[in-house]
């Protein structure tokens, strides 16, 4: 059976064909224009409106860098940073007893991952702040022996509060990095010779940092964020700070906003820092990640000098 | 004859399936010895049971002097603490189908990292041994590329690379060209036809019928959980008693 050729859907015989230098001309896109055009007029109308609105712009100027406020916020920065130390510490040491062989040690930490996820981080806040009425004198024979409230101080409270809570999250992301590292990584360390603690140590758990680098990025952002919680325990961080400024001058409105800079500024430079951060510890996985920018644009060097 | 591996009686069930039903073998030093057999055969599962890397139900094997993962004690065998197993499986090198190269070190950190961390030697003096073997399987060049940056045929030469790096007593191979390209494979066998000439023993679970013809002192063939034929290359694959290995033979080598 013979099968004749497909017909040409427009007819354009060989001799009619352009050379090879034919020009080309790219194809018009208005409809993204217009969109861009439209999105661009809604934000002109949105920052009208702020810019008009009943804001006085100076006294977000004046408030942004006094000495309450930047105070304030150092306190923010460093209740997030220890918060999210004992949270990272607590979920890796959490997540790897939820692979243990012993399963008391499991039980433990799947314990500790219900109560603690399963409860609000405010409420959790409010109990650190007010154990003293459950415990009020912490005594360890031969170590301490002090009043709980001296002992916990609003800052503990919250650095507590938010790092055992973190810590319930972090839990989960470690146990599902450690199980999804796979399996022949262990048996090649088993065949090696290395101890149980030195493959999770020097093979498992580099891994697993790598595939949950991403979480502990989100976690910082949101820690920071969520250190404004504190405020409600008098501890005085920058949002804490900023309620007692506006109480007495009455620049609600003014001083929230100076509380929104100071954490966009935060979020953003460590926004910075999780990119530089994948992009050193996935230095393994280059060849994927190398096209993945935080930001378009934002670093143009490639990610291994080199690779293809 | 100065054994090197005598396996004895293993048996191993997953759940109520028994996939290895009493298994014998010796091995000799020096010796190269093929296992060969259908998918499904329990091959990888012996050969893990040599290393301990699954426990068999009974049975046991004696490397060297010594029974894995156990002391003879009494009459019985005592299992031995993890270090102590450790120490054992460090003296049989297994280099695995899919590699399993560590994925966050670099070609030349995969080999020095048993000899750092189990042995304990200096970063130095690991180095040096473990560049001269990356130029044994021609992968010196490569020493600070990742592995997920080697075609797959670079990554088993690097994986057989590590595994000698502890100096093993005996090297064991289950499948290592399985996963490769067929342009990939002859590299592979290369570095293990020069490992055979050097006098190193080896247990090698492959599919590779010419490599068993060509290398193997012994040929073994498993089925169904059994070896049902043993001997030297030629007598097995050009001659062999069983019906069953014959109709497996005629299989794979039509
Ligand atoms: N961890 C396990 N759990 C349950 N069953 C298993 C496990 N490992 C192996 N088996 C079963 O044991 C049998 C033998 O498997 P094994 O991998 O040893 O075969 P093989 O001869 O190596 O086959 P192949 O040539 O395909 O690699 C198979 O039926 C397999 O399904
Ligand atoms: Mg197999």
């Amino acid at each position: 059976m013979t099968q004749s050729p497909p017909k040409p859907t427009s007819a354009l015989s060989l001799p009619d064909l352009p050379g090879p230098d034919t020009p080309i001309r790219r194809l018009r896109h208005p409809g993204r224009w217009l969109s861009g055009i439209t999105v661009i007029l809604l934000l002109a109308m949105i920052g009208r409106a702020f810019a008009v609105g009943q804001i006085q712009w100076p006294v977000v100027g004046e408030f942004l860098t006094a000495g309450v406020i930047i105070t304030g916020f150092g306190w923010t920065l460093l209740i997030s940073a220890c918060a999210l130390v004992l949270g990272v510490v607590l979920g890796f040491v959490f997540g790897i007893m939820r692979h243990s062989e012993n399963p008391i040690l499991r039980f433990a930490a799947w314990l500790y991952v219900w109560i603690f996820r399963g409860t609000p981080v405010l409420l959790q806040l409010l109990i650190w702040f007010n154990i003293a009425l459950v415990f009020p004198r912490l005594y360890i024979p031969g170590l301490v022996d002090e009043r709980m409230v001296d002992v916990v101080t609003p800052f503990v409270a919250a650095v507590l509060g938010l790092g055992v809570n973190e810590g319930s999250y972090l839990t989960e992301v470690v146990r599902g990095g450690i199980g999804s590292v796979d399996r022949g990584q262990k048996e090649a360390a088993h065949t090696l010779g290395m101890t149980p603690g030195q493959t999770m140590r020097r093979i498992i758990l580099p891994q697993t940092l790598r595939l949950i680098l991403p979480v502990l990025g989100n976690s910082a952002i949101g820690m920071l964020k969520f250190s404004s919680l504190a405020a409600t325990i008098a501890m005085g961080e920058m949002l804490n700070a900023a309620q007692r400024i506006y109480f007495i001058n009455g620049a609600v409105i003014e001083l929230l906003f100076v509380c929104a800079v100071w954490y966009l500024v935060g979020t953003t430079v460590l926004s910075i820092g999780q990119y530089y951060l994948e992009r050193y510890f996935g230095r393994d996985t280059a060849a994927t990640t190398s096209n993945r920018r935080w930001f378009k644009g934002w670093a143009r060097r490639p990610a291994v000098e080199g690779e293809v | 004859m100065n054994l090197a591996v005598k396996a004895v009686g293993i048996r191993k069930s997953f759940g109520s399936h028994e996939v290895l039903k009493g298994l014998d073998l010796e091995v000799a030093y020096g010796e190269v010895l093929c296992i060969l057999g259908p998918s499904g055969s329990g091959k990888s599962t012996f050969l893990r049971c040599i290393n301990h890397l699954e426990t068999p139900n009974s049975g046991y094997v004696w490397v060297d002097g010594a029974i894995m993962g156990y002391a003879l004690h009494r009459g019985a065998l005592q299992e031995l603490p993890i270090r102590q197993l450790r120490a054992q499986q460090s003296q049989l090198g297994m280099v695995f189908q899919h590699f399993n190269l560590f994925a966050h070190r670099t070609v030349l950190g995969n080999v020095i990292e048993g000899p750092m961390v189990v042995r304990g030697l200096s970063r130095a003096k690991t180095e040096a041994r473990a560049m001269e073997l990356l130029e044994q399987v021609g992968m010196a060049g490569k020493a600070s590329s990742y592995p997920s940056q080697l075609s797959g045929g670079q990554k088993q030469r690097v994986a057989i690379a590590r595994s000698l790096a502890m100096e093993p007593r005996v090297m064991l191979f289950d499948e290592p060209t399985s996963a490769l390209d067929p342009e990939l494979v002859g590299e592979v066998l290369e570095v293990m036809r020069n490992l055979a000439r050097g006098g190193t023993t080896m247990i090698v679970v492959t599919h590779e019928i010419g490599f068993a013809r060509e290398v193997a002192d012994r040929v073994v063939v498993m089925i169904d959980g059994e070896i049902r034929e043993t001997g030297a290359p030629g007598q097995v694959l050009s001659n062999p008693g069983d019906p069953r290995v014959r109709s497996f033979l005629s299989r794979v080598l039509a």
